[in-house]
């Protein structure tokens, strides 16, 4: 038990500690960086609470896609690291009054209720079965293609419309690119690839 | 303090959530970086889930953060693809600049 309040810990403050980097760092390729971070330790707090499909599903949808996009994007875009500081006061200000009032009434909602958060009198739904007999993975697998098929297929659809979307936005047609067109080629006819031409002799062409 | 209970992983995600809208705000020059604070927004309702869903043994909580998982794959391509236009055409991605609408 001491050995996984302790890993709570670790995870909880690298997952807080890189969000906090986040936010702060002034370099966006360390943001990113600081962001797989944070996934990760996150990760380990799912594994902490037996979601492991979930955890390897955040390393390798999030981790080895989505922040590696992210990075992508910050290093072709040419940011330059050094942003400028000079309304940071205002907007602190005003962000500091927005996020301590969420944390505060977050705190009041979860410490108010720290002594009897819901004990769930109701039967669970889906009761998650002993990991030993089923594991999380067969679990997950057993309600997602049955009871959950149509947001699972749904999910789907919502990613095939985000490929297509990012496909179509950033396409575009470079002018002054030399390309080969295929039908052009296999519609030559003779009459336009060979041209007779009478020398006379002695004139040149 | 060494039983961990629901209410510290929600203590965690709340504080991981306020962390990001945060960020949202403190981040005026880049706009990368309101798009990881969202990340890290939708990653706080993730752990919310997931913990609710281990302290209540209902698995439901699961599928619905795996859900949430694609949606917040989906927003993040979408949102750099706009984000790559957007620097196309303008050259800078401030989020002074963007709050013009004509383009």
């Amino acid at each position: 038990m001491a050995i996984a309040a302790l890993s709570f810990y670790v995870f909880a403050f690298i997952t807080l500690f890189a969000a906090v980097n986040v936010i702060f760092a002034r370099n966006p390729v360390h943001s990113v960086l600081f962001l797989i971070l944070s996934f990760f330790s996150s990760a380990g707090l799912f594994v902490l609470m037996g979601a492991e499909f979930l955890a390897m599903v955040l390393v390798i949808v999030y981790v080895g896609a989505v922040a590696v996009l992210f990075l992508f994007v910050v290093m072709m875009l040419d940011v330059e690291a050094v942003a400028s500081r000079k309304g940071l006061a205002r907007y602190a200000s005003v962000g500091g009054l927005v996020g301590g009032l969420l944390l505060v009434e977050l705190v009041l909602i979860v410490g108010g209720r720290v002594g009897g958060l819901p004990t769930n009198t109701a039967a669970p739904a889906l009761p998650i079965p002993d990991m030993a007999v089923r594991t999380n993975t067969q679990a997950l697998g057993d309600v997602l293609y049955t009871d959950y098929v149509v947001l699972f297929q749904t999910a789907g659809m919502i990613l095939l419309v985000a490929m297509v979307g990012a496909i179509v936005l950033t396409l575009r047609k470079r002018s002054g690119v030399k390309r080969q067109n295929i039908q052009k080629q296999t519609l030559r006819t003779i009459d336009e690839a060979v041209e007779l031409k009478k020398v006379e002799p002695g004139s040149g062409l | 303090m060494l039983e961990i209970g629901l209410g510290h992983y929600l203590t965690v995600a709340a504080i991981l959530f306020t962390l990001g809208v945060f960020g949202i705000f403190l981040n005026r020059k880049n706009v990368i970086i309101i798009l990881m604070s969202l990340e890290l927004i939708l990653l706080s309702v993730n752990i919310n889930f997931v913990a609710f869903s281990h302290f209540s043994g209902d698995l439901t909580g699961q599928v619905f953060s795996l859900l949430i998982l694609t949606v917040a794959a989906a927003e993040a391509a979408i949102g750099l693809a706009i984000l790559v236009i957007y620097f196309r055409n303008r050259g800078s991605i401030d989020v002074d600049d963007i709050s013009v609408m004509k383009g």
